[in-house]
């Protein structure tokens, strides 16, 4: 039955009647008492590119799934250039002419370009066979798309730019008249960005649909003809992205006003501001023998915020990471509220916290917290030698979960249970517990990495501001994000790292995306 | 042919005939490994692969059937781990040693029950087992120095079984690296995800795959009961299905470095029993436990060394999940 439809949908894609490459109607899913997506529609034109926005946990990736054959929904339909088909696994939206790029790239890091366009559509049953026409059809696609990567590169040797093209190619290559992106900028330079864009413009001159899932409104607003909007598994919204603005569609998403601002500092500092954190040609060096940090040099001033920049995996964790004393350095100093550490004198984390330096770990599920915890122990992980928490090796309950109620309120940490399990909070409600944590020691440095990432956008006006807050106070910090958005929009000044190396410095005010995400590709030098 | 030359020949035959079982089981054990499944259960397949031989023959009287019966009941086994570890993603490691402990205690068991002799299989005549047999042609070669020396003394006069180890090694190189299944057997592998997003079914794979491997383990088991020795003995696998496993991890989970890796397990067996009882210039005669542990011992040694710089397939271990 399902067998027959999808045929059905194959063969009369051309001429279909319907103007829809896809629909859906009244799509709800739910799991346990959790709507996930309620009765959604959608439609989207054939060789448009559309976009679809929400926060984090709005149901933006349960509809992708059932999409892609990964969930059923619950009830509703899917239709495909006007046929009704089911889609009950990975194959069948595949052969529905559905192509998706994970956020996650799905693929095999050992195998080669073309191994990997292959799996699962492997012509023949010997592998020489298939590579002869796998070649010849990658090669055209690479023609028609400007999507260039090396067939025999090893996909583990590929920037995240090429490996994207690969999901792409592969995609193509199992003719996929519809693409799906799941937020495919995350992990790209704004250049490789733009070359994804022009990539997506010329799929949909030859007629091939896109839908973008993302939460970057500038993408949207670049890129895409038409958008909807989802907010806590509804749609909320169909517009044409001519007729809307990056301010409306985010008021739309979060569901009430917002206001964007800079943070950054209007005065300048007093020239004869201390200096909190001063670092002296640092280096590590990874077990390979690659400089992971590679003669640092920085100085963070008290009532400052110093934004790093640059593409994950540059250097900027290992930065964080020996400075908050985890990681031991190599070679160099650092001098840190006016403590000294370098090889032969090492701190840890512990001594790092009694100088009030505190750190809020990029990674909070494997750092920030333990997720079998209940709330109110993660809430006092690195202070429970304190005798008020354990008094002879006595956890004092009733003072921890004191301690995690006031932390909670402070930061409105939602739901207000101590007792919870830490795992079961939103990703913004964990990071909100553990900035409330580490800034409740009233820290005079504080380091903090990635603090809004998978943080929705409500939760990312608060924390900013309680950084913020921090700094007035003469706190001074060291950000590491990502976000260029966030970089911008709290440091008083971005240095910007690549390979291991700080190889541009700006002032927050001067600073903008453009010529940051030259920087972080280093490619500053090169343009100007 | 100089004396010593004489011996190395004898060792070196010893060797391809202790070989012969780590051979089969380590390219079963690279089957299920590569596609994602730890298994510590080589060792209780090919026990109970032996025992199944060893009974079969008894009782019918043909090796063929015993053969047969071996690989049957080992691929039963596997399909055991495979419905704890697969469909039920259950624990790896668990559930392979859960099949060891059965197999160890099973085979005694109904051992005694059918046969009373202390878990033992009857002996079994010469026309029950697996015999050596001559390569046709080889006597023509006997005459050449040194190549025909070679090939009459070391690579003829084995039983079928062992030929067969060594063509599994050229099949399992060819089905991994040239075949769709092979492809698709290393992705599983490396990225279960990555083979459901492009529609294949990850199940089917490993199950394949287990299913190849329990074949293989029932031919090890079935060459220790009826080829190598003339019946079944309790514990009779002594281990090599852990050493197999060892020799497939010195060989980074790859056929051919593999086979050298189980050759020279082998050639160390070989060596402690040609030493035992014999005296070494400036040493004396060495006590047969010490000679006998050796093999042990540079397992232990060499896995310490090389072991760092093994990579294994990347979701092993890991059962996969498909709902996130």
């Amino acid at each position: 039955m399902v067998q027959s439809e999808q045929k059905v949908s194959s063969t009369h894609s051309s001429t279909s009647s319907s103007q829809f490459a896809i629909e859906l109607r009244n799509i709800s899913k739910s799991f346990g008492a959790v709507h996930a997506n309620q009765n959604i529609d959608l439609q989207v034109e054939r060789g448009t590119i559309h976009g679809i926005v929400g926060e984090n946990g709005a149901g933006k990736s349960t509809l992708m799934s059932i999409l892609y054959g990964f969930y059923q929904a619950d009830s509703g339909s899917i239709h495909i250039n006007g046929n009704h088909i089911q889609i009950n696994s990975s194959r069948e939206a595949i052969d529905a002419g559905i192509g998706m790029v994970h956020q996650h790239f799905m693929l095999v890091d050992t195998f080669s370009v073309l191994e990997n366009v292959m799996l699962g559509a492997e012509e023949h049953s010997l592998l020489k066979h298939s590579a002869i026409d796998a070649r010849k059809e990658l090669q055209r696609l690479s023609d028609t798309y400007q999507l260039s990567v090396n067939p025999d590169s090893l996909v583990e040797n590929l920037q995240v730019g090429e490996q994207q093209r690969t999901e792409i190619l592969k995609a193509l290559y199992r003719k996929a008249e519809i693409l799906i992106l799941d937020e495919p900028t995350g992990v790209l330079t704004p250049q490789e960005a733009d070359q994804l864009f022009a990539v997506l413009q010329a799929l949909k001159e030859q007629g091939v649909t896109v839908i973008l899932i993302t939460h970057k409104l500038r993408e949207i607003m670049d890129i895409t003809d038409t958008v909807s909007v989802l907010r806590q598994g509804q749609m909320v919204s169909h517009l044409n992205t001519a007729d809307t603005s990056m301010q409306a569609l985010a008021e739309l998403m979060v569901g009430r006003k917002l206001d964007t601002q800079n943070h950054q500092r209007v005065d300048a500092l007093p020239s004869e501001t201390p200096n909190r954190i001063e670092v002296f040609d640092l280096c590590l060096r990874n077990a390979a023998g690659q400089y992971r940090l590679d003669h640092i040099n920085l100085n963070v001033k008290s009532g400052e915020i110093v934004g790093v920049a640059g593409v994950a995996g540059n250097g900027q964790s290992a930065l964080l990471e020996v400075l908050a004393g985890i990681v031991p350095p190599e070679s160099g100093r650092f001098i840190i509220n006016g403590r000294e550490v370098s090889v032969s004198d090492p701190v840890d984390p512990r001594q790092m916290r009694q100088m009030r330096v505190n750190h809020v770990p990029e990674d909070r599920l494997k750092l920030g917290l333990v997720k079998a915890f209940t709330a109110a122990e993660s809430s006092v992980l690195g202070y429970l030698h304190q005798d008020k928490f354990s008094w002879r090796g006595l956890l004092q309950l009733s003072s921890i979960k004191a301690m995690c109620r006031r932390l909670m309120d402070s930061f409105d940490v939602r739901p207000g249970n101590p007792n919870l399990k830490s795992a079961s909070f939103s990703g913004g409600n964990q990071q909100k517990l553990i900035l409330a944590r580490e800034l409740d020691k009233k820290p005079e440095v504080l380091l903090v990495g990635q603090p809004t990432r998978g943080v929705d956008i409500g939760a990312i006006e608060l924390i900013h501001q309680k950084i913020v807050d921090m700094r007035d106070e003469g706190c001074a910090i060291l950000l590491v994000s990502v976000e260029l958005d966030e970089i911008l929009a709290l440091s008083d000044r971005i240095v910007v790292m690549f390979e291991g190396r700080i190889v541009a410095e700006v002032t927050g005010s001067e600073a903008d995306k453009t010529t940051l995400g030259l920087m972080m590709a280093n490619a500053h030098e090169r343009a100007a | 042919m100089p004396a010593w030359l004489a011996d190395l020949y004898a060792i070196l035959d010893a060797t391809l005939r202790l070989s012969t079982p780590l051979i089969l089981c380590a390219m079963a054990g690279l089957f299920s490994e590569r596609s994602g499944i730890v298994d510590i259960s080589l060792e209780g397949k090919m026990l109970a692969g032996a025992f199944a031989a060893g009974s079969v023959a008894a009782l019918t009287g043909s090796a063929w059937l015993a053969l047969l019966a071996a690989i049957a009941v080992s691929m039963c086994l596997a399909l055991v781990h495979g419905f704890a570890c697969i469909t039920h993603r259950g624990n790896q490691v668990v559930s392979g040693l859960a099949i060891n402990i059965l197999a160890s205690g099973l085979t005694v068991v109904v051992g005694i029950a059918m046969f009373s002799r202390g878990g033992q299989t009857p002996s079994l005549a010469s026309e029950q087992r697996f015999l050596p047999v001559d390569i046709p042609g080889v006597d023509a070669l006997a005459s050449v120095p040194v190549f025909g020396h070679f090939i009459s003394a070391v690579i003829n006069g084995h039983n079928i079984l062992v030929y067969l180890a060594l063509l599994s090694v050229f099949c399992t190189w060819w089905l991994v690296y040239r075949t769709r299944f092979g492809l698709r057997l290393r992705a599983v592998g490396e990225n279960p995800l990555a083979v459901d997003t492009a529609g294949l079914s990850v199940s089917g794979l490993r199950y394949r795959a287990l299913m190849i491997c329990g074949a293989l383990c029932g031919i090890a088991g079935a060459y220790l009961a009826i080829a190598q020795n003339a019946s079944f003995v309790r514990e009779m696998t002594a281990g090599q299905g852990y050493i197999a496993l060892a020799a497939l991890i010195f060989g980074k989970w790859r056929p051919v470095p593999a086979l050298f890796a189980c050759l020279m397990f082998g050639f160390l067996d070989a060596i402690a029993i040609r030493l035992q009882g014999v005296e070494l210039p400036g040493i004396g005669e060495v006590p047969v436990q010490l000679i006998q542990a050796l093999p042990y011992v540079l397992t232990v040694v060499l896995l310490a060394g090389f072991i760092g710089r093994a990579v294994a397939p990347k979701a092993i271990g890991t059962p996969f999940v498909k709902e996130r």
